[in-house]
């Protein structure tokens, strides 16, 4: 039996007073890439930002339901908001480097975190950009602006910052939508090494991707969740005619 | 009915071509007027250089009816009110933006913004009016200054004529950081202020300085309210008491003087040259600011 890591219970979710999930359940395996598919606007990414509560800020929203992660209700109010989001990464659609050079961008949350310990943080940049596929490229280069390189080393550059915190979650929205297949291919590589040690959730930016990394996944449509089950099940022989539909690319 | 045969070659038809050469000339002529002043600031203010020795005219003692012509104590004071303005008003303005922008609920920017602008709309006159009557009396019994009118109630009222352009120069600064940056610090585990300090405020930092020299380019050419609050001796500000004495800005001076000199005589030329010295110094300003601007374009904006 799968570990869950991740629990998501009955949750619905507005944005002042559209509904953007109806009823969302389901569990998310501990140490493998679950994707959360479908067409725009279908909730993923709402649910992917849920689980880190990155809509802390949005005004004139509600959310019932409950979210926990390693059993842990991440909607309580003891639950600190900077712990919780250390815990679970997220990386955008869009390359975002911060200003600032490689070596600090990798160690921004760090040493927000309060590391101060060279060797420490010297570690933590290695480790961070080995295991996001970066090192080789930019070990010599750990001092030029972050701003000077390709968008694929910038998206492997946010993918190694999210893991220079130490979490257990990578939250993936849409990280290969700006990339060329070379670059989206090796994202998708280090993904795969990640997944042994991370819970990896992952919007894809196309069914394709989807079929090519997913362990499990969970297909979205207007808000709600259709069909969830192993990547291979639902990409081969979905049960609900609409995931047929949407993976066979009869709509979307 | 037989249709007209249709051309591709534009006819510019009698009014069109009107329009654009009004709209053609009043652009120009704009341009034009700006170069005339700075002509005419050249022929009033250069003969000074040649009328009177340099040492004279760089001294440090401003006796026009004594022959004695040094703009040294002028230019610092300008200088010296300036940047104590700017030491106050630039925290305070960015804070300020920084509240409004990040931090203030919806319906409090809603009233913060229009009465910031409300703030850069009063007229210097009743703010110099303000600085005499009340800060003034402050300066003197609170800090123990021999006059309420010093440098320092004039920085005081200087900062609070540049807040407004500060804050809403620095709010749009902050305004065009996506929010996107906002999130991938969020994301990192940074709490709301780590995020502000470490992410957003970096990325908006060269619109934030243009926020700053914007600021000084209008406390440097302020004339009234400085007038009124300085107490206007044209004495070196040196030394740690400069604050709490009186002081003469080169717009002061302009401002007092131009009245009572007779036309083309050197004291005259002397009050163009320091009015040269203004626009060069308020030219430069908007050069620095101008160009930090540039930058940031050539940088792609933001990212």
């Amino acid at each position: 039996m799968v570990e869950t890591k991740i629990r998501v219970d009955h949750v619905s979710y507005w944005y002042s007073g559209n509904q953007a999930l109806s009823d969302i359940s389901l569990e998310v395996p501990a140490r493998s890439v679950t994707v959360f598919f479908g067409p725009a606007g279908g909730g993923k990414t709402t649910l992917l930002r849920l689980i880190n509560r990155l809509n802390a800020q949005l005004e004139n929203t509600r959310m019932e339901g409950s979210i926990l992660v390693d059993g842990e209700d991440i909607y309580a109010p003891t639950v600190s908001l900077p712990e919780l989001r250390r815990r679970a990464g997220m990386v955008f659609a869009l390359p975002l480097p911060l200003p600032g050079t490689i070596r600090q961008n990798v160690l921004y949350g760090p040493s927000l975190a309060g590391i101060r310990d060279r060797a420490r943080l010297d570690g933590i940049l290695y480790r961070s950009l080995v295991q996001a596929a970066l090192w080789d490229e930019v070990k010599d280069r750990l001092d030029s602006p972050a701003s000077g390189f390709s968008g694929g080393q910038q998206q492997r550059l946010c993918i190694a910052r999210s893991l220079a915190v130490e979490p257990d979650i990578l939250l993936l929205d849409e990280p290969t939508s700006g990339l060329d297949p070379i670059s989206t291919a090796k994202v998708e590589q280090s993904l795969m090494e990640l997944k042994e040690q991370y819970t990896i959730i992952l919007v894809p930016h196309s069914v394709q991707q989807a079929a090519r990394v997913a362990d499990y996944a969970a297909f979205f449509l207007m808000g709600e969740l259709v069909e969830q089950g192993s990547g291979e099940a639902l990409f081969t022989r979905a049960r609900d005619q609409r995931t047929e539909d949407y993976v066979t690319g009869r709509f979307g | 009915m037989r249709r007209s045969r249709r051309t591709l070659v534009a006819l510019r038809s009698g009014p069109e071509w009107a329009i654009e050469a009004i709209i053609r000339v009043l652009g120009v002529s704009t341009i034009g007027l700006v170069a005339l002043i700075f002509i005419f600031l050249l022929t009033e203010g250069l003969p000074a250089f040649f009328e009177i020795p340099l040492g004279n005219l760089l001294g440090i003692r401003w006796y026009p009816t004594s022959e004695l012509y040094g703009t040294l104590p002028l230019l610092l004071g300008s200088v010296l009110i300036t940047v104590v303005a700017m030491i106050i008003a630039f925290p305070l303005g960015v804070c300020t933006a920084v509240f409004i922008r990040e931090i203030a609920p919806a319906w409090a920017r809603e009233i913060l913004k229009p009465m910031v602008e409300v703030l850069a709309g009063i007229p210097s006159v009743v703010l110099g009016f303000f600085g005499m009557v009340v800060l003034a009396p402050v300066v003197r019994e609170g800090l123990g200054a021999p006059t309420g009118l010093t440098t320092f109630t004039g920085a005081l009222v200087l900062a609070y004529m540049a807040l407004p352009t500060i804050i809403s120069v620095a709010e749009d600064a902050l305004d065009a950081v996506p929010k996107s940056y906002r999130d991938a610090g969020l994301a990192m585990g940074a709490t709301e202020w780590q995020t502000i300090w470490r992410v957003v405020l970096p990325a908006a930092r060269s619109g934030i300085l243009m926020a700053l020299m914007l600021g000084m380019g209008r406390a440097i050419g302020e004339t009234m309210a400085v007038m009124m609050v300085t107490g206007n001796a044209a004495r070196m500000p040196v030394g740690l008491d400069a604050l709490l004495r009186p002081v003469r800005t080169m717009t002061a001076t302009i401002a007092a003087e131009m009245g009572e000199v007779a036309s083309g005589s050197t004291h005259y030329h002397v009050l163009f040259a320091i009015a040269l010295i203004l626009f060069v110094l308020v030219f430069a300003i908007t050069l620095a600011s101008a160009s930090v601007m540039f930058r940031r374009r050539e940088r792609g904006g933001l990212r």
